[in-house]
């Protein structure tokens, strides 16, 4: 019985979604597994909700990474894979939009946010520190007299 | 019967928020008592007749009466009991009614609390408070009626997606919630603040308890949704930097920055314009967040139902809102006069610093959630911002912002001396500094973990500093600082715990980024992996029935030097209604680090494709969210918040006389 129940399992994982990055995937060469593992959490699942190819247990995924592999193993630079998956699905494919003048707005908000910020801020203070100290009037100096 | 009760019951509330909403703003117009009465009131029997409605779905649910089309899609009558009660908020049109409830409760606890309140702030506030209510019911009753009925009742529902059948769902969205939606009771006092054009440092003080409370349910939300995350989708990690995260993310990071301009406001009569823009942006933000969530624009795990017409709807109410919002803003915001002068280095400078630093991590989200939306619009390329986006933008901001924190409460009002303060904060840079080195002399380092475990533990060492210094530890005996630490007011604990959290957070998550070690393998019954010094041997395949599922479970046993420490079974667990298959990670904790496996399919040779995480101080992410919470909790505790403004005995009074 317990055998069947197995076998049921076995042949429903068969049908079943595989799970992220599977045993068989990583590459003998440490080095060039660890750019693959870096690329893929920059590249999306493009049949996922939001989700990089090294999370996904999508097969499509699964695809690509082993892609990735092959390109790799093949000698190609990371920027040519890139470039590649580009070509093939497009900027939506990429985790980390590109750093050109469509993206620029993206890529510099933190700055101009820190920017405006810094400006306000500054005149904020230029603006409070225009009135100096100014003497007590005559009826404040009577009232100290009273208050002391 | 229930259904059409619950509908029923739905739809008086909604009139009576006309009315509250109405009779409120009008009588604060008029400045007529008797009218303005009617919003407290009116406030409560929403409170009831909401309650009524949402405990009318759940019996729905727990009853499984299917011939309701929103239980049918998402109840089976096999479900645990558990789930049935989580399954009424685990969809669109309950969650929805959630956020009602929750509104209604903070609306009723409003009229409940504020009777000593300026009568007609208290009636412009509840006004509001009543016309959001109107907006959402309304909403509710057009376009997410959840009491539809089905022509022919099913005799059994479509079941629960099987992610959310688990005990996160029952803490996660309604405390996140409660956070979202608490932050309104700040949003319609700063719109009160500005129809009366007036406003001073007793509103902040008004102001902060209501924004600590959802404050401190959003820290727990957003924890608790990480930790969810982190061990539902069984591939460890905790942040994905996705639009309905980042949109929990955004009110948060308000909700801190008001805390803490409301504060500059409450001592010091500064910042008012600041402050009240900071009460309409976090609010807007929520309001965002539920747009984003709720019309499905964006491509979420979150997105349950896209539908154009609710998606209108939601951005109707926001534009009214927002819009409305900051159109008075701009209207009246020039006569609110600014208070008292300070020099840039004083506590009030550091407190603008922390404002600054947090609105341009809150800017730099806004831009990355929403810029592939307004590039497909305008240009109608498709891009993604994911991630690594987020990673190297807000990182860097956000680790400049925990560096300056320990500065802050260390610097006196009006005028600091920040030789004094860089001298109290050499022992905390001196703590970090160690750290850091014998970390790196131990395990050697990646170079961002590395400044981002310093800059933790300079955080978490300057908080303690601070407080020590309060209680002027080792300068005097240590009886006396105990004296001195019970003469303290809470909320300096409320700082400490706090500041500290955040710290806590932060080495959690240079730590886990640092020095997490990860193993994939395929693995044998019999075999054994190492991953730091745990030797992981796999026994055999076993199975697991739950009420609605099957489990198909790799058992494992788990050695350290040659002892057994634990048995952990990851598995994929199966529902049988659906037919859809989860992950389900086992998880052992070891100190603050966490042993994390998770399974793949097995193999056709019995073999077990494995994940094996060892994430040292991982637990520290979410520790720290509570350990902050905590913070909010002593502040809130604090007797100025408890007794705060003078009673107004002589208002009391005449209230207390019956009419007749």
């Amino acid at each position: 019985m317990k055998r069947l129940v197995l076998a049921f399992f076995f042949t429903l994982a068969l049908a079943a979604p595989l799970a992220a990055v599977q045993p068989d995937e990583v590459l003998g060469d440490a080095a060039l597994e660890a750019r693959a593992r870096a690329l893929s959490h920059t590249i999306r699942c493009m049949v996922c909700q939001n989700q990089s190819i090294d999370d996904s247990d999508a097969p499509l995924a699964r695809d690509l990474r082993i892609l990735i592999r092959e390109r790799l193993m093949a000698g190609d630079t990371d920027t040519q894979i890139r470039d590649f998956l580009v070509a093939r699905y497009g900027q939506f494919v990429l985790l980390e939009p590109e750093k050109n003048a469509q993206n620029a707005l993206l890529w510099l908000a933190p700055l101009l946010a820190l920017l405006a910020g810094a400006l306000v801020l500054l005149r904020f203070f230029r603006s409070r520190r225009a009135p100096k100290v100014k003497p007590l009037s005559a009826a404040e100096k009577r009232r100290l007299k009273e208050l002391s | 019967m229930t259904a059409e009760l619950s509908h029923a019951a739905l739809a008086i509330a909604f009139a009576l928020a006309v009315a509250q909403a109405f009779f409120s703003l009008w009588g604060a117009w008029r400045g007529d008592a008797r009218v303005m009465a009617v919003g407290p009131a009116a406030a409560f029997a929403i409170f009831i007749f909401v309650a009524a409605s949402f405990a009318g779905l759940t019996y729905l649910y727990v009853t499984s009466d299917f011939s309701v089309a929103n239980v049918y899609a998402n109840s089976h009558s096999a479900k645990p009991l558990l789930y049935k009660f989580t399954g009424v908020w685990s969809n669109h049109e309950g969650s929805m009614l959630f956020w009602a409830l929750v509104l209604a409760i903070f609306s009723a606890l409003v009229g409940l609390f504020a009777g000593n309140l300026p009568p007609r702030l208290r009636a412009n506030v509840l006004g509001i408070q009543g016309l959001i209510a109107a907006f959402f019911l309304l909403f509710i009753l057009t376009t997410s009626n959840p009491f539809l009925r089905l022509e022919i009742a099913p005799a059994q529902g479509q079941g629960l997606n099987p992610v959310l059948q688990d005990i996160g769902l029952a803490l996660h969205p309604p405390l996140l919630y409660l956070g979202y939606v608490g932050c309104s009771v700040a949003f319609s006092f700063a719109v009160a603040a500005l129809i009366e054009g007036r406003i001073d440092a007793a509103w902040a003080r008004w102001v902060r308890p209501w924004t600590l409370v959802a404050w401190l349910f959003l820290t727990l939300g957003i924890a608790m949704g990480s930790y969810w995350a982190y061990y539902e989708l069984g591939w460890g990690g905790y942040w994905f930097w996705d639009p309905v995260e980042n949109a929990s993310l955004m009110p948060w990071l308000a909700a801190t920055a008001l805390l803490h301009s409301a504060l500059v406001m409450e001592k010091r009569d500064a910042l008012k314009i600041w402050t009240v823009l900071l009460a309409l942006l976090t609010f807007s933000l929520s309001l965002l967040g539920t747009f984003l969530v709720r019309s499905g624009v964006l491509t979420s795990v979150h997105t349950f139902a896209s539908d154009p017409a609710r998606g209108v709807f939601i951005l109707c109410i926001l534009i009214f809102f927002v819009g409305g919002s900051f159109a008075l803003f701009a209207l009246r915001a020039s006569g609110l006069k600014p208070g008292g002068i300070f020099a840039p280095v004083s506590r009030e400078g550091a407190l603008l610093l922390n404002n600054l630093f947090l609105s341009a991590i809150v800017a730099t989200v806004f831009v990355g959630t929403l810029y592939p939306l307004m590039l497909e619009f305008v240009t109608g390329e498709k891009i993604s911002v994911g991630a690594p986006f987020f990673n190297t933008t807000v990182g860097p901001l956000a680790l400049l912002l925990v560096a300056v924190m320990p500065a802050g409460p260390l610097l006196s009002w009006k005028r600091g001396d920040a030789l004094a303060v860089a001298q109290k904060l050499a022992i905390a840079a001196l703590v970090a500094l160690v750290c850091a080195i014998a970390v790196f002399a131990i395990n050697g380092a990646p170079l961002y973990p590395m400044i981002a475990l310093a800059v933790a533990m300079f955080a978490i060492a300057g908080a303690v500093i601070e407080y020590a210094t309060r209680i002027a530890l080792f300068r005097v005996s240590v009886s006396e600082s105990f004296m001195r630490a019970a003469g303290l007011p809470r909320a300096s604990l409320g700082t400490l715990f706090a500041h500290a959290g955040i710290g806590l957070t932060l080495l959690g998550v240079a730590a886990e980024g640092g020095w997490s070690v990860e193993k994939i393998a395929h693995v044998r019954p019999g075999e054994a992996i190492r991953i730091h010094d745990f030797d992981v041997r796999f026994r055999t395949w076993t199975e697991r029935k739950g009420e609605n599922y099957r489990d198909l479970a790799a058992a494992f046993d788990i050695r350290r030097d040659g002892i057994t420490v634990a048995e952990l079974a990851p598995a994929k667990r199966i529902f049988v209604m659906r037919g859809q298959q989860t992950t389900e990670a086992a998880i052992k904790t070891f100190g603050l680090g966490q042993l994390y496996l998770s399974i793949g399919d097995p193999s056709p040779d019995q073999s077990v494709a494995l994940r094996a995480y060892w994430k040292p101080f991982v637990l520290l992410i979410w520790l720290g969210g509570v350990v902050m919470a905590l913070g909010a909790a002593f502040s809130l505790s604090d007797r100025r918040l408890r007794i705060g403004v003078p009673k107004r005995a002589a208002n009391k009074r005449l209230a207390a006389v019956p009419a007749e």
